[in-house]
């Protein structure tokens, strides 16, 4: 299975939940599987999208999913800490780890060897899974009381999609009238 | 009369600033615990400036007032999330800054970014306002808000080593 195959299976379980997605194809292929105003997609700043989501995790009580990848996450190690030391009753956090950098002509991440669960819980999440051995719709309806860290093992390689057609106000003022 | 760090609290609660997300300062460490002990306020500490940017940056998409509170030497490691994602989407945020490196630092590793702080900001286009007294730190802490969210982007307001 590749992302976008992986994204369009995690979509079929979205409904009410505020959705932050990963710099490059993974937001352009979340774009194109099921738009909507509840997606902000992360244009720029590589690393981000799971700080994004913390914050907006801790400042209203809608779910937030974060749709992060491998490389991303290996940029900004630091996040899966502080994320880990809050209390969160509306987080998950979803690696796409397909090993490789996707946006950038798929070179190979150091996650081909380094596990990115065990890293997880290593920081201190006490809900950590592997997407295959769960059933999504479940989890995303208990009620926690800490956040949830998903590794989803996919293989390296992008759909043939186009780009986001909306401006980084769109998407912004769109995102923030849906809260 | 008002001291430095007392100053600048009452800017942040006069703006109403009530998110921060900081990577600390022997300078602000005062400022710190207040801001950890008000109830009204989310306070996050941070591995890096940059990731605190970005808590801070979905704090303001569910409506907080945000701020971040660092050191000068931070500014390196920000200024990504200051173009690719604060301008590029247009988002405010306080940057309360204290500004090492300057006139009486006593530790070498601090001047060089000291140096190019300010020279930093204007490339970046950003506001970067010096705070020389307490009565100027209070109105210009708590006009900041205001003004960022007029400007669209963000401004940083710098307190160096004779501040303190």
């Amino acid at each position: 299975m590749k992302r976008y195959d992986a994204i369009n299976e995690i979509s079929k379980y979205i409904s009410d939940e505020l959705v932050i997605a990963n710099i490059g194809f993974p937001s352009r292929e979340l774009y194109e599987i099921k738009d909507r105003n509840k997606n902000f997609y992360m244009l720029g700043s590589m690393g981000l999208a799971s700080s994004i989501g913390l914050g907006l995790a801790l400042s209203q009580d809608k779910k937030v999913i974060v749709l992060d990848g491998d490389g991303s996450i290996l940029m900004n190690l630091g996040s899966l800490v502080t994320i880990a030391n809050q209390q969160l009753k509306n987080f998950i956090l979803i690696a796409l780890d397909n090993g490789a950098y996707g946006s950038t002509g798929n070179q190979e991440t150091y996650c081909k060897k380094t596990n990115l669960l065990e890293i997880a819980k290593s920081t201190g999440f006490k809900n950590v899974y592997n997407y295959n051995d769960i059933d999504f719709k479940t989890i995303l309806s208990q009620n926690i009381e800490e956040p949830i860290f998903i590794h989803y093992k996919i293989k390296p390689g992008n759909a043939d999609v186009g780009i986001i057609d909306l401006s980084p106000e769109e998407i912004k003022s769109r995102f923030m009238k849906s809260i | 009369m008002l001291n430095s760090t007392e100053a600048i609290y009452q800017g942040i609660k006069s703006a109403g600033i009530d998110f921060i997300v900081s990577v600390p300062c022997i300078n602000l460490k005062e400022l710190l615990i207040k801001i950890d002990k008000d109830e009204e306020i989310i306070h996050i500490p941070v591995t890096r400036e940059e990731e605190g940017l970005g808590i801070c940056a979905g704090a303001y998409l569910a409506g907080k007032k945000i701020a971040i509170l660092m050191q000068n030497s931070g500014l390196g490691n920000s200024i990504n999330a200051l173009t690719s994602l604060y301008e590029l989407y247009s988002f405010p945020l306080v940057m309360i800054i204290s500004h090492r490196g300057t006139e009486g630092e006593p530790i070498i590793g601090q001047v060089p970014m000291g140096n190019v702080t300010s020279d930093l900001f204007s490339i970046l286009n950003i506001s970067c306002k010096q705070i020389k007294t307490p009565d100027e730190a209070k109105e210009i802490v708590g006009n900041s808000w205001n003004l960022s969210t007029e400007l669209k982007k963000p401004i940083a307001i710098l307190a160096d080593i004779n501040y303190w």
